[in-house]
């Protein structure tokens, strides 16, 4: 084989591996339309379970995923972008920053049944929150952490030094300079980041089924109440053996919320682009 | 009469010691250039004179810049109060991400000024001040990054005087842009200097014997020669000085 022939084969291939990334995501996303569909209805969106899930609809979960990733994204991002701003804005690179980062990148690293047993042990028990959408919340909230920490960082530290010293020259304060040019500049990257742990959030089964995840099928009133979530609920459908077609149409609902969560990113991200 | 007096400045970034017993007077409604090569240590030095090397990590400065007899570098200078008074504008054309307008309102915000009317005033001032005014009356509320590098260099400029400094520093201020914007900013420049005092670095020694009234040669972090611009570029009392600015160094 020459080598003009070599090129062309190792073009193919590499083509081949993007087609094929595409291809996985098509699978399962149309998998998931197809056999869930049918499950899909107003009742299915609107009305509690009935018999275990088998029967009636999954709001309690649906309510459930969205406060349990919402108190999470509520809690994380204003320590990730706090702790962000910290590092890039007022300190010198030093050790404690570098053990930051890293700590940040080990966190990122730790399986999510770990954060799932820490929140068990330490959240509900140790400090008494009891299996509650606290609970919960927190523990996604750990786990996000480092997402919304590490995004926010990398979106602040885009912002060109040259602004930053047009501002400070012209007698602003660290204070204004990053309320009126750094926060503008980098809001667009921190909200991606913030949305990235908010999918995550939702999506994640390990962190919740110890803290949080119940399969009464009741709507919670109060942050210190378990609840439904839709990730627990469709592992439930399915380890049990309860409806596979309620468990698709679970899914369904789950990876429909998520898709607009990237959704989201993609049109910031465009947004973005065309500003400069 | 001398509005800011250096006397034995010297700094370092790090170990490297990028200025060296630097005595110098900048005079008051006067331009003072600092000429010399790359890595002569004139850019760090006009970033001196109002503490923007306070931004940059291991910096550390000895001797006195003092401004109206007043140490700027005394612990009880309020930095953010120098800076007002201080201007700089920047090599590289920096206006902000937002609208022509509001760049220029951007320092009068920041220290206070509430009233649109007001707001608007002085940026139409400013920007006349900046001979602006003309080009961009009628689109103050497009993004500033769509004019062009000679106009958002003069932006830059109105947005400094907007805050009322009595020094303006120019760090370079043409180096990015064509003949004739730098032209522009060079007439424009000559203008100011009945109102401000003005230092500039350049690494263009023509447009130094142009605009400025004195002139500094810098090499290696030493300031070689101070006087005024006319005796340098004529009768230097340097050999170092009279290499550079007749092409035979640099």
């Amino acid at each position: 084989m020459d080598r003009h022939h070599k090129d062309r084969l190792m073009k193919g291939v590499l083509w081949g591996a993007a087609l094929l990334t595409i291809a996985v995501l098509v699978l399962i996303v149309g998998f998931i339309v197809v056999k869930g569909a049918p499950a899909i209805s107003w009742e299915f969106l609107t009305e509690k379970p009935l018999r275990s899930g088998r029967l009636g609809g999954i709001w309690p979960a649906i309510l459930g995923t969205i406060y349990l990733a919402g108190l999470a994204v509520l809690v994380a991002t204003p320590i990730g972008v706090g702790g962000a701003l910290f590092l890039t804005e007022f300190t010198k690179e030093t050790k404690f920053t570098k053990l930051v980062r890293f700590g940040a990148d080990t966190l990122n690293g730790v399986p999510s049944i770990i954060f799932g047993l820490f929140g068990f042990a330490f959240l509900v028990f140790y400090m008494g929150f009891g299996i509650s959408i606290l609970s919960g919340g927190l523990t996604l909230a750990f786990m996000i952490l480092p997402t919304v920490f590490r995004t926010s960082e990398e979106a602040i530290r885009a912002v060109p030094r040259w602004d930053k010293e047009g501002s400070y020259a012209l007698g602003a304060t660290k204070l204004q300079t990053i309320w009126r040019v750094v926060l503008p500049q980098s809001i667009s990257g921190i909200v991606t980041g913030i949305i990235l742990g908010l999918g995550r959030a939702a999506g994640e089964t390990a962190p919740i089924i110890f803290t949080a995840a119940i399969l009464n099928p009741i709507i919670p009133s109060s942050i210190m109440h378990p609840t439904m979530a839709l990730p627990a609920h469709l592992y439930t459908l399915t380890s049990e053996g309860i409806s596979m077609e309620n468990a698709f149409g679970t899914a369904l609902v789950l990876i429909a919320m998520v898709l607009a969560f990237n959704f989201a990113i993609s049109i910031l991200r465009k947004k973005k682009a065309i500003r400069r | 009469m001398v509005k800011m007096e250096l006397s034995g400045v010297n700094l370092w970034y790090g170990d490297f010691h990028a200025l060296k017993d630097i005595d110098m007077k900048i005079y008051k409604n006067k331009v003072t250039a600092f000429i010399g090569p790359s890595g002569c240590g004139k850019s760090t030095l006009i970033r001196c004179l109002n503490r923007m090397n306070d931004l940059i990590d291991h910096v550390r400065i000895e001797g006195s810049i003092s401004m109206d007899g007043k140490n700027i570098y005394d612990k009880d200078v309020d930095v953010v109060t120098l800076r007002k008074n201080v201007g700089m504008v920047f090599q590289k054309p920096n206006p902000f991400p937002i609208n022509i307008h509001d760049n220029v309102a951007y320092g009068p915000r920041l220290h206070g000024v509430k009233d649109k009317k007001r707001l608007d005033e002085i940026v139409e001032e400013n920007l006349r001040g900046a001979a602006l005014w003309g080009e961009v009356h009628d689109i103050l509320d497009r993004n500033a990054m769509s004019l062009s590098g000679g106009q958002q260099q003069r932006l830059c400029i109105a947005r400094t005087l907007a805050v009322n400094p009595e020094v303006i520093l120019f760090d370079e201020p043409c180096s990015a842009l064509d003949p004739l914007s730098t032209g522009k900013i060079e007439d424009l420049i000559t203008q100011l200097k009945k109102d401000y005092t003005i230092v500039i670095v350049t690494h263009n020694m023509q447009q130094a014997a142009r605009i400025s009234d004195y002139t500094g040669y810098f090499y290696l972090g030493r300031l070689i020669e101070f006087n005024k611009t006319k005796k340098i570029f004529t009768n230097p009392d340097n050999k170092e000085t009279e290499n550079y600015i007749t092409g035979k160094f640099g």
